[in-house]
C-alpha cells in the first residue's frame, strides 16, 4: 500500500477500495485479468505488488518491453534512413527553406551545410529492408522482426531535457518515466527481481553524455515503482549485498525474528502497513538471493556466450543484453538498456561505425536468443535515441536534431521488415506519417493491453498520464 | 493563550502597503440554504463539474464547447446558443446538463464517451437533486475570504483542549463517531519529538516526562521542543522539498552550486521565529528590501534555487524560459498552492487563469539578472552572482588579515633614500650593453610552401597557405667572426592575425624546435650547439603541463627533450616585439665557402601555430648573454626602455612600485605579506558562498502561444496578478518582486495561509484538512474542517504569522493527544480518518530514519548548519554524471555522523537512502512526499553500512551501560530505541537470536571481527568483538523495526 494517507487505511476498508486505490483485486477480477494478460503467476502477486489496472483495456499483444536506449543522439542518417540526395547535395548549403526558425544546438551561427552520409544502406533480410552496412548482425538476424519508423520527431534539443521527454512524456522534470507507469498500471510479476530494471553500459566512441537518474525515476508516483539500477560493479543492486561478517543464515535468522516482532505488533494493531513492511523485508531477503542468481551466469552454455560475444560481468551492453533476457524470463516488466555513446559531434563515419559495433551484436542476439526461447512474440524490442542529428556538418560530425529521426520496435504485435513514415529528401524534417515521441508511448501501452488515456494519476489537481496531452497509436505498425 | 481562545481576533497588524484582493469570483455569499441540507455545493457538487465538465466548459475560454462554462454561476444559469439553458435552478426536467448526462445516446451523452470520463449513477442522481434543489452555488472555497468562525460549544472538557477540539467534536459528531482515547504518554511524547523536533526523546527525557503527573508537564514538553534548536531542522526539512532547494543544478551535468547559508538562513528562521509574512517577503524580495541584511540577501538567494544548466549547444532563449516559468510554478505552489504553472501553454483547465496571467506572473521575476547557457562547472560563481557568507570566527580572522596586510603594505609603500639607491643600481644592471647585428638572410623556404617573404630589414614575413605545421629553412650566408650568441626577434604586422607576430588567430606562434647548421660544399652539414635559452617573455598560460611551467625558449633546443608539443609561445603579449637568445657553446666563425643555415620548426598540434614575422640578429659579445628585460614584466620592460630622465612620474612610481616587489632589502615585509596573503586565500576558500539575487532592469516578457519561446507574436507584459485572486491593482509604475511578495502575505490573500495551515496540518495529523497539500483550486480536496482551517488561516495571520503559536495550538490539542489506534468503529465509519477520530499512524521521513538510528546508536553530531555532509555513499553511484566526471568523498570523522537534512542534495542522483525513503530530488515544488514502503527501503535499512555502524555502536552502549544479563541488556536497548520495556513475548523473540548468534560469531570469530568493523567511528573501550557481533544482530533487529521507523 503505497498512497500517501495509506497509514490510515484499515486493511478492509483498503481492500475494500480496491478499485479506487493501487492495490488488492477481488479473485474475480484477477482471474479476468489472468485471461487478458496471461500472467502465469497473477494470483499469487501480493497486493502490494499489484497493478492499478483491474482490467486490462484490450487483450494485449506483450507482457514485456526491453528498451535499447541509444544515449547521446544516434545519428540517423549513418544507421536507418537511406538519404542518397544529401550526399549529392554534400558541402553545399543547406536550403535555408528547410532550416529557416528551426531550433538550433551547437551550429547556432554557423553555416549550414550539407554533409553527405557516411555509410552505405544495404537492403537486408527477406523483406529487403534497407538500412545501414554498420549493422551486420541485425542485417542478418533481426531485419524482418523490425518495424523502422522513419519519422519520429520530438521538442527537445538537449541531451537532457530530450531524456527527460522520451522517458517521461515531457520536459517538465518530475514526471514518472515511462516503467514507472508501467508498474504502476500492471504491477510487477517478478517475486524476488524489481519490475523495472535499468542498465547502462558506456562505449569508447562519443562524448560520454550525463544520464541523470530521473530517466528512471517515479516522479509523483510512490517510489517502490522507480527502475532499480543494475550495476556491473561493486553490489549489483545498492546494498543487495550482507553486511561484512553477515552470512545469507545469519541475515536470515535477523528477517525472520524482526518480522517476527513486526507480526506482533501487527496483531496488536491490525496495520496494513506493517504487513506490507513484513512482506517488503520478505521480499528484499529474496532480492539478496534473486539479484545474485540473475548475474550468476555459470549456468548458461557456451553457444549463448558466442551468440552475445561475451562471457558477461564485463559491463558490455551485449552483457546487459544478456541479463536483459534473463530479467525478461524471470519476470520483469520494463528493462531499460542504456548505451552511451552515441554523441557524435565530430567524425561521425568512425565513432559511428565504432558503437554500432559495440551494440549490433548484442542486439541482434538478444532477438535471437528470446526468439528461439518463444519469448520474442511476448516482448517488444524499442531501440533508439532521444533524437537524431543534424544532415548539416558540425565539421566531420553532426549537431543535435529534433525535427527528424529514427526508432524501431521488433516484437510481439509489430510488423516486422518495414519502415514506417518518412524524413524529407535530406533527412531533416519527419514529413510523412510523422511520429511524435508521445505516439511511440501510446503505441507500447496499447501493447501491453492499455489505452493510453485511461492510465492517469491524479496530481495537481490534473490527471497525469505518460502521452502528457498527446499520443496515438501508430495502427498501421501493428501485426 | 490559544490562538483559537476569545480575544486572540482583537490583534491585528496593519495593512501592508498593497492589499490587492478585491473581488473573489464575485460569488462571495451565495452560500444558499438549501433545501437539500445534505448537499454543498463545494464538497458535492463542484468536484463533478470540475472532474468531468470543465475542461471543454471551463476556464480555458479556447477550448470551451457550446458557449457554456459551468465553473462560473452565472455563466452556467444562461441561456445558450442552442436556446437550452444548462441548468434551471428548481426544474432538473428543464436542464440540458440533466437532460445531457442521463441521454444514452453516444453523441448526446456526457461526459463524451471519447474523454474516458462517465458519471456514476449516484453522481447523476446527486446533480439532479442538486438542480431541483434550486442548484444552490458556492465560491470556490480556497478563493473565498477567510471567515473567522466562532468554534461550536462542545460537551466533553475532558477532550477539548483548544478550539481546534471543539471543531473536531463536532465533525466527529456529525458522523456519529467519538474521539480515541489520549495516546499514553510515551506514545505522546515519541509522537511531539518526531513532529516538533525530528529526534526521538532521550531515555532520561522519558523518564522525567513519566514522572511529571502535573497537569502542564506535556506543555511544557512542547515548549522545551519550540525552543530546542532541533526545532528549526525540522521545520526546514519540510520547507526545502517545498522551494526546491537542492545542491546541484539538476540539468545536464548537474554540477555543484553552493546555496548552503540559504538552508541556514531557513533553519534559524524558524528557530527564532520569524513571522512568516517577513519569511516570505525577505526569501522572495530580499535584496530589494532597503538597506538590506546579509540575512535578507542570503534569503533572497531562494529566486536562484532553480535548476540551470550548462550544456554546450543550449539555446539561451528556451532556458531563460524554462527558468522563468519554473518560478511561476515553484511560487504558486509553494505559497499559493494552485497550479498557475498549468497555464503556461493553455488557460488552466479547472482554475480561472489565463495564459495571459501566467505570464504576467512570470513578469515578475523578469528583473532577476540570469543567464539561460551558464558557463561552469565550478563551485565557485560560475553559476551567476554569488557572495561569501563567512562565519563570526572567519569575519574576525579575515578583520585581523586585512589590518595586518595593510600595515604591511604601507611599510612595503614607505620610500627611503636607500631605497632609491639600490633601485638606481638595479636599473642600470638591466640595461644590456650587447650590440646585435641584423644578419642577412640569403633565402627562407617554407617546408608547406607558404610564402616567406624577405623584407628590407631582413626580416621574414609568412603570408599565403597556413598550414596546420611547418618548418621555415633560412639561409644565412655570413655571422660576425666570433658570435657568440643568436637573437630572434619575432615582430608584429598588420598583415598578420591580431597583428601577430604568429599566424594562429590570437597572433600567437609555437617555436618548438630551432636547429643551426653549418654548411660546407661537398660536406655533410654540422649541428652547431646552442645553450642557455633565454627569452624577454615566455607565456605562462596553459602550461601547467609544460615542464618548465613555461612555453619556455629552453624549449626549442632540447631536441624535444620535454615533449615536442612544447615550444617557446608569447600569448598575451601578440601584436608586441619580443625576442629569444640562444648562446653558442662556442664562438662561431665561418670559414669561407661556408654557410649558416637555422631550421625553424613548428609541431605545435593546435594548428596553424606558426611564425608570422621574424629576424635574426647575432652578437660577439662574451658570454653570458641574455634576452632583455628577462623575466621582467612587460609593463617594466617598456619602463626601463624609456632613459630615465625622460621618465614622468607616473611612470617613476610605477617602476618604484615594481622594484619594491623585488627590492632585497624588503625581502622580510614581503614574505610576511606573502604569507599574510596566502592566509587571506585559504581562508577565503573556506569561507561558503551562497548565490545572490541581483536586480537588474527587467527583461521583456512575452505571451509565449502554446508555451514556445520560439513564439515572437504574443503581446508583451507587464507585472500583474491573476485576476481571480485580486487582478491588476491599479498602479501607476511597474510592479516588482517586493509586490508580489507583499500581496503573497497581505491579510487579503485567502490562499497563503489556508494552504500553509493545511500543510502544517499534515506534519502533525499524518494527512492535511484538504486532503490535496499541492492544489487547493477547483480539482483539489474541499477541506473536511473548513470552519477550522479558516479559524486557524485567520488566527494565523491575527497573531502576526506566528508559526511556532499555531504549532503549539494543534500539538497541544486534544485531538493531536489522541491514540492513534482506531476502535473497529471508527475503521468502520472513518476508514480514511478524514473526521480525525484517532491520531495518524506513519511512517518517518527520509531524513528522519537516518537521524532518529544515529540518535539511538549515540553516534549522532548534532551540530546545526554548515557545510553539506557526505554519509557513507556506495562508489560508483555517480558513474553516469560528467561535465566533469566525479566520485562522491565521503566525509571524515564527526562530519559522517550529521543529520539526514544536510546530506549533500544532488539532484540527479539523490544520496540511495534518502532516495529510497521518497525523499524528494527537488527539481520542482514538492508540496506532499509520498510515504511508500518498499523492499529497497527494508535493504537500506539492512545493508547500508551507516545502519549496520549504528547498530554497531547501539551494541556497544548495550554493552558498557545496559546491565550485566541479557535481559536487562535488552531492556536498555528497548528504552533507547522505542522509549519502552520489552514485552515478555518480544524478548522470547529476541534473546534465542542473541544465543544463537553469540555461538555462532563464537564458531567464526573472523566474521564477528568484520561485522563489528563497518563503519569508521572508533570503539570507546576494547570489548569482545564476538560478543559485540551478536548484539550488533540484535540492534540491527530493534533498527530495523517498523515500530523505530514509525511515528505513531
Amino acid at each position: 500500500m503505497v498512497t500517501p494517507h495509506s497509514s490510515i487505511r484499515s486493511r478492509r476498508t483498503f481492500l475494500g477500495h480496491a478499485s479506487s486505490g493501487l492495490g488488492g483485486l477481488a479473485l474475480g477480477q484477477l482471474l479476468q485479468r489472468d485471461a487478458l494478460s496471461r500472467a502465469s503467476a497473477a494470483e499469487a502477486v501480493p497486493e502490494h505488488r499489484r497493478g492499478i489496472i483491474t482490467q486490462l483495456h484490450h487483450a494485449p499483444k506483450i507482457k514485456r518491453v526491453i528498451w535499447l536506449y541509444m544515449a547521446g543522439g544516434m545519428s540517423h542518417l549513418e544507421t536507418w534512413d537511406p538519404k542518397p540526395k544529401l550526399k549529392e547535395l554534400h558541402g553545399q548549403p543547406m536550403p535555408e527553406s528547410i532550416t529557416k526558425g528551426q531550433q538550433i544546438a551547437q551550429l547556432q551561427g554557423a553555416k549550414l551545410n550539407c554533409f553527405a552520409p557516411q555509410h552505405d544502406f544495404v537492403k537486408h533480410g527477406q523483406s529487403g529492408l534497407e538500412f545501414s552496412s554498420i549493422w551486420p548482425e541485425l542485417g542478418k538476424h533481426a531485419a524482418d522482426h523490425m518495424c523502422l519508423v522513419r519519422s519520429m520527431y520530438t521538442e527537445a534539443i538537449n541531451h537532457d531535457p530530450a531524456h527527460t521527454f522520451m522517458n517521461t512524456g515531457t520536459m517538465i522534470p518530475g514526471r514518472p518515466s515511462m516503467g514507472a507507469w508501467l508498474l504502476y498500471g500492471l504491477g510487477s510479476e517478478a517475486d524476488s527481481l524489481p519490475g523495472f530494471v535499468v542498465m547502462v553500459s558506456t562505449g569508447n566512441f562519443g562524448q560520454k553524455q550525463p544520464i541523470a537518474a530521473r530517466q528512471w525515476h517515479s516522479g509523483f508516483l510512490p517510489s517502490r515503482l522507480q527502475g532499480v539500477e543494475f550495476r556491473s560493479k561493486g553490489d549489483p543492486v545498492l546494498y543487495v549485498g550482507n553486511p561484512a561478517g553477515v552470512s545469507r543464515e545469519r541475515q536470515s535468522d535477523l528477517v525472520s525474528t524482526l518480522n517476527a516482532v513486526n507480526r506482533l505488533a501487527n496483531e496488536q494493531l491490525d496495520d496494513p502497513e506493517i504487513a506490507t513492511r513484513i512482506a517488503q523485508y520478505e521480499m528484499a531477503f529474496k532480492m539478496q538471493a534473486g539479484v545474485p542468481d540473475l548475474m550468476d551466469l555459470s549456468q548458461e552454455p557456451a553457444h549463448i556466450f558466442d551468440l552475445y560475444g561475451t562471457k558477461g560481468g564485463d559491463g558490455s551492453f551485449a552483457a546487459n543484453c544478456l541479463l536483459a533476457r534473463r530479467l525478461a524470463e524471470r519476470g520483469s516488466r520494463f528493462i531499460q538498456l542504456y548505451h552511451r555513446d552515441w554523441d557524435h559531434h565530430g567524425a561521425v563515419k568512425a565513432h559511428s561505425q565504432g558503437t554500432a559495433a559495440e551494440v549490433d551484436r548484442g542486439a541482434a542476439a538478444l532477438i535471437t536468443d528470446l526468439k528461439q526461447r518463444g519469448m520474442l512474440d511476448e516482448t517488444l524490442i524499442v531501440f533508439g535515441s532521444e533524437f537524431g542529428r543534424t544532415p548539416m556538418a558540425q565539421g566531420d560530425g553532426r549537431d543535435h536534431h529534433l525535427a527528424g529521426f529514427t526508432m524501431w520496435l521488433a516484437g510481439g504485435g509489430i510488423r516486422g521488415g518495414m519502415a514506417y513514415g518518412a524524413t524529407d529528401e535530406l533527412g531533416y524534417h519527419a514529413v510523412e506519417n510523422r511520429t511524435h515521441v508521445n505516439d511511440i508511448h501510446a503505441t507500447i501501452l496499447h501493447l501491453l493491453g492499455i489505452d493510453h488515456l485511461k492510465l492517469t494519476y491524479r496530481f495537481q489537481g490534473r490527471d497525469f498520464r505518460l502521452t502528457d496531452i498527446g499520443g496515438k497509436v501508430i495502427e498501421p505498425i501493428l501485426s | 493563550m490559544s490562538l483559537l481562545q476569545p480575544g486572540f481576533w482583537g490583534r491585528t497588524r496593519p495593512l501592508l502597503p498593497i492589499a490587492l484582493l478585491v473581488a473573489l469570483l464575485g460569488q462571495v455569499d451565495s452560500r444558499l440554504e438549501s433545501a437539500e441540507p445534505g448537499i454543498e455545493f463545494n464538497r458535492d457538487i463542484r468536484p463533478i463539474l470540475s472532474d468531468n465538465c470543465f475542461a471543454c466548459h471551463g476556464p480555458d475560454a479556447r477550448k470551451r464547447q457550446a458557449g457554456l462554462r459551468l465553473d462560473v454561476e452565472d455563466d452556467a444559469r444562461q441561456a445558450l446558443q442552442s436556446g437550452a439553458r444548462a441548468i434551471v435552478p428548481g426544474h432538473s426536467d428543464q436542464s440540458e446538463l440533466v437532460a445531457r448526462i442521463v441521454s444514452r445516446e453516444p453523441s448526446e451523452v456526457m461526459p463524451p464517451p471519447e474523454t474516458g470520463k462517465t458519471l456514476t449513477p449516484a453522481q447523476v442522481d446527486l446533480l439532479k437533486r442538486w438542480v431541483d434543489a434550486g442548484a444552490p452555488w458556492e465560491g470556490h472555497w480556497a478563493f473565498l475570504p477567510i471567515r473567522r468562525p466562532v468554534p461550536p460549544a462542545a460537551a466533553d472538557p475532558q477532550f477539548v483542549r483548544n478550539g481546534i477540539d471543539q471543531f473536531i467534536l463536532a465533525g466527529l459528531a456529525s458522523q456519529g463517531l467519538d474521539h480515541a482515547p489520549a495516546a499514553d504518554k510515551v506514545t505522546l511524547l515519541r509522537r511531539v519529538h518526531f513532529d516538533l523536533v525530528g529526534l526521538p526523546p532521550k531515555p532520561e527525557e522519558v523518564e522525567s516526562f513519566l514522572r511529571d503527573q502535573s497537569p502542564e508537564a506535556y506543555e511544557r514538553v512542547v515548549d522545551r521542543l519550540l525552543e530546542s534548536r532541533h526545532f528549526g531542522e525540522r521545520m526546514a526539512m519540510f520547507w526545502l522539498d517545498l522551494v526546491r532547494y537542492a545542491d546541484s543544478v539538476g540539468y545536464h551535468g548537474d554540477q555543484p552550486m553552493s546555496v548552503t547559508p540559504y538552508r541556514d538562513y531557513v533553519i534559524d528562521s524558524f528557530n527564532a521565529n520569524l513571522p512568516f509574512d517577513q519569511f516570505t517577503i525577505e526569501q522572495l524580495a530580499g535584496d530589494l528590501l532597503p538597506n538590506s541584511t546579509r540575512a535578507q540577501k542570503i534569503a533572497a538567494g531562494y529566486n536562484r534555487l532553480g535548476m540551470m544548466s550548462a550544456e554546450g549547444g543550449v539555446q539561451d532563449k528556451e532556458y531563460l524560459a524554462k527558468y522563468i516559468a519554473e518560478r511561476v510554478r515553484n511560487v504558486s505552489g509553494a505559497w499559493l498552492g494552485v497550479t498557475l504553472g498549468c497555464s503556461e501553454c493553455h488557460d488552466h483547465k479547472f482554475d480561472p487563469f489565463t495564459t495571459r496571467e501566467f505570464y504576467q506572473f512570470e513578469a515578475f521575476f523578469a528583473d532577476i539578472q540570469e543567464r539561460g547557457l551558464y558557463s561552469g562547472s565550478d563551485q565557485t560563481g560560475a553559476w551567476g552572482s554569488s557572495m561569501p557568507v563567512p562565519e563570526p570566527d572567519q569575519e574576525r580572522e579575515l578583520n585581523r588579515l586585512d589590518g595586518e596586510l595593510s600595515k604591511g603594505k604601507a611599510q612595503l609603500d614607505q620610500p627611503s633614500p636607500e631605497l632609491a639607491a639600490a633601485q638606481a643600481d638595479w636599473e642600470a644592471r638591466q640595461v644590456s650593453k650587447v650590440v646585435w647585428q641584423p644578419l642577412a638572410i640569403a633565402s627562407a623556404q617554407s617546408r608547406e610552401k607558404a610564402e616567406l617573404k624577405i623584407l628590407d630589414d631582413q626580416s621574414v614575413l609568412a603570408g599565403g597557405n597556413r598550414p596546420a605545421t611547418d618548418t621555415y629553412t633560412l639561409a644565412i650566408p655570413q655571422v660576425p667572426a666570433g658570435t657568440t650568441a643568436l637573437r630572434l626577434e619575432v615582430l608584429p604586422d598588420d598583415s598578420l592575425p591580431a597583428k601577430g607576430p604568429g599566424r594562429a588567430d590570437n597572433g600567437n606562434f609555437v617555436l618548438t624546435e630551432l636547429v643551426l647548421r653549418r654548411h660546407r660544399e661537398g660536406a655533410e652539414p654540422v649541428v652547431v650547439e646552442l645553450q642557455n635559452a633565454t627569452a624577454s617573455h615566455e607565456q605562462k598560460s596553459h602550461a601547467e603541463k609544460h615542464p618548465d611551467k613555461a612555453w619556455s625558449a629552453a624549449s626549442v633546443m632540447d631536441g624535444d627533450a620535454r615533449g615536442a608539443d612544447w615550444g617557446w609561445a608569447i600569448l598575451d603579449e601578440a601584436g608586441r616585439t619580443n625576442h629569444a637568445v640562444l648562446e653558442l657553446k662556442s664562438d662561431l666563425q665561418l670559414a669561407e665557402g661556408e654557410s649558416l643555415s637555422v631550421e625553424l620548426r613548428q609541431n605545435h598540434s593546435n594548428p596553424g601555430h606558426l611564425l608570422g614575422r621574424f629576424r635574426l640578429l647575432a652578437t660577439t659579445a662574451p658570454r653570458p648573454v641574455k634576452a632583455d628585460g628577462m623575466g621582467l614584466p612587460r609593463n617594466v620592460r617598456d619602463l626601463l626602455a624609456v632613459a630615465a630622465v625622460d621618465r614622468n612620474d607616473p611612470q617613476k612610481a610605477e617602476l618604484a612600485a615594481y622594484y619594491r616587489t623585488i627590492a632585497p632589502e624588503l625581502q622580510p615585509v614581503r614574505e610576511r605579506l606573502a604569507t599574510l596573503q596566502k592566509q587571506r586565500d585559504d581562508l577565503n576558500r573556506q569561507i561558503r558562498i551562497t548565490l545572490v539575487t541581483v536586480a537588474v532592469e527587467p527583461r521583456m516578457v512575452r505571451v509565449l502561444g502554446r508555451g514556445n519561446w520560439m513564439d515572437e507574436t504574443g503581446d508583451v507584459v507587464q507585472p500583474g496578478l491573476p485576476a481571480a485572486l485580486g487582478g491588476v491593482p491599479g498602479a501607476d509604475r511597474r510592479l516588482s518582486r517586493l509586490d508580489l511578495a507583499q500581496w503573497v502575505v497581505s491579510p487579503q490573500n485567502p490562499l497563503t495561509s489556508r494552504v500553509l495551515v493545511n500543510r502544517l496540518w499534515k506534519q502533525y495529523f499524518g494527512a492535511g484538512l484538504s486532503r490535496k497539500l499541492e492544489d487547493v483550486g477547483a480539482q483539489g480536496d474541499p477541506p473536511s474542517h473548513p470552519e477550522l482551517l479558516d479559524s486557524l488561516a485567520a488566527g494565523l495571520i491575527d497573531s502576526g504569522w506566528d508559526l511556532k503559536r499555531l504549532i503549539r495550538t494543534m500539538v497541544t490539542s486534544g485531538t493531536y493527544q489522541q491514540s492513534a489506534v482506531p476502535t473497529p468503529q471508527q475503521r468502520e465509519k472513518d476508514p480514511f480518518n478524514k473526521w480525525l477520530s484517532h491520531q495518524g499512524r506513519f511512517r518517518l521521513d527520509a531524513e528522519l530514519v537516518r537521524d532518529n538510528a544515529l540518535a539511538i546508536s549515540g553516534l549522532l553530531n548534532p551540530k546545526i548548519g554548515g557545510r553539506n555532509a557526505n554519509p557513507y555513499q556506495p562508489p560508483g553511484y555517480w558513474a553516469y554524471l560528467n561535465f566533469p566526471m566525479r566520485e562522491w568523498q565521503n566525509s571524515a570523522g564527526d562530519d559522517l555522523f550529521r543529520r539526514g537534512l544536510y546530506t549533500h542534495w544532488q539532484r540527479q542522483y539523490l544520496h540511495p537512502s534518502l532516495l529510497a525513503f521518497d525523499a524528494p530530488s527537488r527539481e520542482e515544488c514538492t508540496a506532499d512526499r509520498v510515504r511508500s514502503n518498499t523492499p529497497l527501503q527494508s535493504l537500506v535499512l539492512l545493508n547500508d553500512p551507516i545502519y549496520v555502524e549504528a547498530a554497531r555502536v547501539f551494541a556497544e552502549k548495550v554493552l558498557t551501560a545496559g546491565g550485566a544479563t541479557p535481559a536487562e541488556r535488552l531492556a536498555y536497548a528497548y528504552r533507547r530505541a522505542l522509549s519502552r520495556a520489552p514485552r515478555p513475548e518480544e524478548e522470547r523473540l529476541l534473546l534465542p537470536l542473541l544465543e544463537k548468534h553469540l555461538a555462532d560469531y563464537r564458531a567464526d570469530p573472523e566474521a564477528a571481527r568484520k561485522l563489528v568493523s563497518v563503519g569508521t567511528s572508533p570503539s570507546p573501550t576494547p570489548l569482545d568483538p564476538v560478543e559485540l557481533a551478536g548484539w550488533t544482530s540484535l540492534t540491527r533487529v530493534l533498527l530495523n523495526l517498523h515500530e523505530t521507523i514509525n511515528r505513531n
